[in-house]
């Protein structure tokens, strides 16, 4: 049975940068991916990252933009640490590759996002995720000898032995069908957020909150699932993503009648205020019949009003995206967008070092709460949390790795139980529902009842919805009864994480009675800081998710009434 | 408006499949499925998965051209699938129905999935994929021109799927050759001042002969790429650093042929093609042919030339002059050599940032094509940074994307 000290789940930006943190750290390290690592949904990032490296600036004005962004939810110890290790990691970032784009000056270009009292985010064009990224896997292709590499490995359970600690993972070599156990005195999840729970969303078919769901299985808490961000600009049809720097750059946001609605909402920032409070002010639009298209469910996104060369050398990609998937040529004409499921602020509780409350488990990235979004997360902070959060539980891992033994675990009955999920999915007799069938149900019903504007009424049908596709999926049918790269099977395991992560935002949503960053409830549209200022947790328990409450952290900064 | 909101259309698919656990052959399979005609042809095969056959193998995962999961052929051209419209890919099968086949050069591993780390990411690591970074390390950022790494953004926007590979024809003759992607990513590096080793890195890639100098400059991965990294234009660029900045002299004869290349045209207008390989082998004057080296290069390709003789591609009086044109026309590419290397530095094109023109040109500019224009018209350098802008349109024109000075070909 492979060993190792640290073992990561997931290889977008957290997981590479918690390999080479722990590898750094001297632990035996190893990182396992469901795809090849450059495949990771953190490609996808395109804007920016935040920090604070202007001479004019200061981290902590980095940090209560934050605060205010999260809508006073994020841990204020946890965003301290964030923003004020960032200028240090950016410019370690840069010195092992990254492309940052530069001012005349030589020195690295920063530009507007939204949320932001000053520009402050650090870019390559708008391809800053796929740059890092690609550089990150630059790094693991080096350390080779050091950071072991599973490559299309699907995880399909955490290993906890007799005292409750993690012990390693299950795993199903993808290429081949291969199960096996491996043995780890740390994990890391570092698996990404759950978008594929919704449709449409701005993620990758591969974002079906795995580790979320490995973990709340494990007896992890999830914390404040109910907080989804919806940014403000999707493509309608496929709810492909229009950087938030196009915003930073200029452009503007118009309804049917040309008018840029933020003034009445956000005065002051209008386009660039944070992304619950952009997308809201759409959807107010839409829904008051200001929309435009067809069916006047869009909204424009002008950015003629950026000049053209620089248009096509910083959003080179958003040209290629209009043309391509919507037929529009952005630098002459709107294009009609759309609020669209694009990130979640909730996920599994940890500390400021990824530590998850199971001894041996950290996360960090989407898939963590620490909490530094809270409510609601600024654009160019995900990518800052990923590798802040991922270097921190890196290091920590490897240091608790040095001072223990390989647990001892009897991994061959989870082995053989695993085995004997998937031939039993495999085995399925066709008469019940396609797995593909009840996943788009299941992201539908999402989209309609947990999206921007939310009440009681439709959080309980979903709910109710969500408790009869659970038992759906228990009968789901597949076709592939393959070994090889059997990716029919492995869907029916990634709908069953899914359903996991939309109960519990569900549940979060339903619990929250009041108006707070992006869980917006038109039963209880004020923040209530009295009754709500505070976390909510949600843990399997014997008798199924039970829910529980913790305190949020603050330390300088206290709560106020938010205004862009 | 040129936003589509179509109504759904038939589309026939025909992908093929490979088991590898049947002990069958490839196959094909066909299906119908119904969307608007401006979706990817990624949306079908994920659509035929969902409805009909659960089986299919496919990468995928973003779905909008970024994270270079599902290079595959369309009707026989490498495409990434999510990148490739429905009524495009309809247009361009012969027989109405689309042809979906997993890419080329790279062994099969199951329907549309093929084994990238055996050909592709072997090839990535060949070529010390990581920043050599100069010493000491800065405590803030390196300081480096703005339009330096905006140039490297093109070679940094791969995202490693495979299509270039797919089709390049040298490497289909030489499976060793470093091959378009992972020549593209050195240029990252070579093209990065922050990296400490540039002449190291391009020596190493001058010197191998399944290296730089392989490229036959056929274009198949200039067209394949769906991100506009022009990997060949890459190569050119490696090479140009190599011979004129680094003067390296490869015994692959790289360099030798790009210089016979050159003063060939410079002095003739024209190629003297009998003339070029003598020269590129024993040096580069009329009288490299009596070079030992020339000679022995000669007699191994003499089965090659008798043919062309025996055909009548050649006749020996042709051979033994060089091709003849105009005196004006003969002015008028020695002025093209002297405008370009009378030049402080080199202009290169790249296509990431200078693609398109700021506005259409004006009337009165005549616009000139290709491999003319830079020198044609000095590049309004003020608003361009330090790049040109090429006169004609995008990636798609097929502007030559070499500077006029070197181009070597093999």
């Amino acid at each position: 049975m492979p060993a190792h000290d640290v073992l990561i789940i997931g290889a977008g930006l957290a997981g590479q940068r918690a390999a080479l943190a722990a590898a750094q750290s001297g632990a035996s390290v190893a990182i396992m991916s469901k795809v090849h690592p450059v495949r990771s949904h953190s490609v996808a990032a395109a804007g920016g990252i935040n920090a604070a490296i202007s001479v004019d600036d200061d981290w902590h004005s980095h940090a209560y933009d934050t605060v205010k962004g999260s809508d006073f939810l994020g841990d204020q110890d946890a965003i301290e640490v964030m923003c004020s290790e960032a200028p240090a990691e950016v410019m370690h970032l840069e010195h092992i590759g990254v492309t940052f784009h530069r001012n005349d000056k030589g020195e690295m270009d920063l530009r507007a996002f939204g949320g932001a009292s000053m520009k402050r985010t650090a870019y390559v064009a708008d391809i800053t995720g796929q740059a890092m990224l690609h550089v990150l896997y630059e790094q693991l292709m080096r350390h080779h000898e050091t950071v072991e590499r599973y490559e299309e490995w699907f995880t399909t359970s955490l290993l906890t032995d007799d005292d409750g600690r993690c012990a390693g993972v299950i795993a199903r070599d993808v290429r081949t069908g291969r199960m096996e156990a491996f043995q780890a005195k740390n994990v890391i999840l570092a698996c990404g957020g759950a978008g594929q729970a919704y449709k449409p969303t701005t993620n990758g078919l591969i974002v079906t909150g795995d580790g979320i769901a490995m973990a709340y299985r494990a007896g992890a808490p999830l914390m404040d699932m109910e907080m989804v961000q919806y940014h403000p600009t999707c493509l309608v049809e496929t709810g492909i993503l229009i950087t938030e720097g196009a915003r930073g750059e200029g452009a503007h946001l118009l309804n049917a009648a040309g008018e840029r609605f933020m003034e009445k909402s956000a005065p002051n920032k209008m386009e660039l205020a944070s992304r619950d409070v952009v997308s809201r002010a759409e959807q107010i639009e839409i829904n008051e019949g200001r929309g435009v298209g067809p069916d006047g469910s869009g909204i424009y996104l002008d950015v003629t009003v950026v000049p053209r060369k620089r248009t096509l050398e910083a959003l080179r990609e958003i040209v290629n995206l209009g043309r391509d998937f919507a037929g529009v040529d952005i630098t002459r004409e709107p294009i009609t967008i759309r609020p669209g499921q694009h990130y979640i602020m909730g996920g599994v509780k940890t500390d400021v070092d990824g530590r998850t409350p199971i001894e041996g488990l950290y996360a960090a990235g989407e898939v963590a709460c620490v909490s530094v979004h809270g409510g609601n997360r600024l654009g160019a902070n995900s990518l800052l949390d990923t590798l802040i959060f991922g270097r921190r539980s890196g290091e920590h891992a490897a240091a608790r790795a040095a001072g223990i033994g390989m647990p001892r675990v009897d991994a061959a009955a989870q082995l053989k139980q695993d085995i004997a999920r998937i031939d039993s999915i495999i085995a399925r007799p066709h008469d019940g529902r396609r797995v593909s069938e009840i996943k788009n149900e299941l992201g539908e019903l999402m989209n309609r009842h947990a999206a921007v504007f939310r009440d009681e009424a439709g959080l309980q049908t979903a709910r109710e919805a969500i408790g009869r596709l659970k038992e759906e999926a228990e009968h789901a049918w597949i076709d592939d009864h393959g070994t090889v790269f059997n990716q029919d099977v492995l869907g029916a395991i990634e709908l069953g994480y899914m359903i996991d992560c939309a109960e519990t935002t569900v549940i979060g949503a339903i619990e929250r009675k009041e108006s707070r960053g992006a869980q917006f409830r038109t039963d209880y549209p004020e923040r209530n800081d009295e009754e709500w200022l505070k976390h909510i947790d949600v843990t399997l328990g014997a008798d199924g998710p039970q829910v529980s409450y913790s305190p949020v952290t603050i330390t300088q900064w206290q709560p106020e009434e938010r205004k862009y | 408006m040129a936003e589509t909101h179509l109504p759904p259309e038939k589309f026939t698919v025909r992908l093929r499949r490979y088991d590898p656990e049947s002990g069958d052959a490839p196959y094909w399979d066909e299906h119908t499925i119904e969307l608007a005609p401006h979706r990817s042809v990624l949306e079908a095969v994920l659509q035929a998965r969902d409805r009909f056959d659960g089986s299919i193998g496919i990468r995928c995962s973003c779905r909008q051209a970024i994270c270079g999961s599902c290079g595959v052929r369309v009707n026989g051209e490498p495409a990434l699938a999510c990148h490739t419209h429905l009524d495009a890919a309809k247009r361009s099968a012969r027989d109405g129905v689309i042809e979906i086949e997993p890419m080329g050069n790279m062994p099969v591993l199951k329907d549309l999935i093929v084994d990238m780390d055996d050909v592709h990411w072997k090839k990535i690591r060949r070529v010390t994929p990581w920043l050599l970074a100069k010493q000491p390390v800065p405590e803030r950022e390196y300081l480096v021109p703005a339009e330096s790494m905006v140039d490297v953004t093109q070679t940094m926007a791969c995202i490693q799927c495979g299509a270039c590979v797919s089709d390049c024809l040298a490497m289909e003759v030489d499976p060793l050759f470093i091959g378009p992607a992972a020549l593209a990513k050195a240029y990252r590096f070579v093209g990065d001042p922050r990296d400490d080793q540039q002449f190291e890195r391009l020596n190493d890639l001058a010197q191998d002969p399944h290296g730089m100098f392989d490229c036959t400059h056929c274009f198949k991965c200039v067209d394949a790429c769906p991100k506009d990294v022009n990997p060949m234009g890459q190569i050119m660029r490696l090479r140009r650093i190599a011979t004129s900045d680094h003067h390296i002299v490869d015994q692959n004869n790289g360099e030798r042929h790009e210089a016979a290349f050159t003063s060939l045209i410079r002095d003739n207008g024209l190629l003297w093609e009998a003339e070029l390989l003598p020269r590129s082998y024993g040096g580069n004057s009329w009288f490299g042919k009596f070079h030992p080296a020339a000679g022995k290069e000669l007699l191994s390709s003499l089965p090659a030339i008798v043919k062309a003789l025996v055909r009548r591609k050649v006749t020996p009086a042709g051979a033994l002059k060089p091709h003849r044109i105009p005196k004006a026309d003969l002015r008028s590419v020695q002025a093209i050599f002297e405008k370009v290397e009378s030049r402080d530095r080199r202009y290169e094109l790249n296509l990431y940032i200078a693609g398109e023109d700021e506005e259409p040109p004006p009337p009165e500019v005549p616009v000139a094509a290709g491999i003319v224009a830079p020198i044609a018209d000095e590049p309004a350098a003020p608003q361009a940074a330090s790049t040109p802008t090429p006169d004609e349109g995008g990636p798609g024109d097929g502007g030559t994307p070499t500077s006029p000075e070197g181009s070597a070909s093999q």
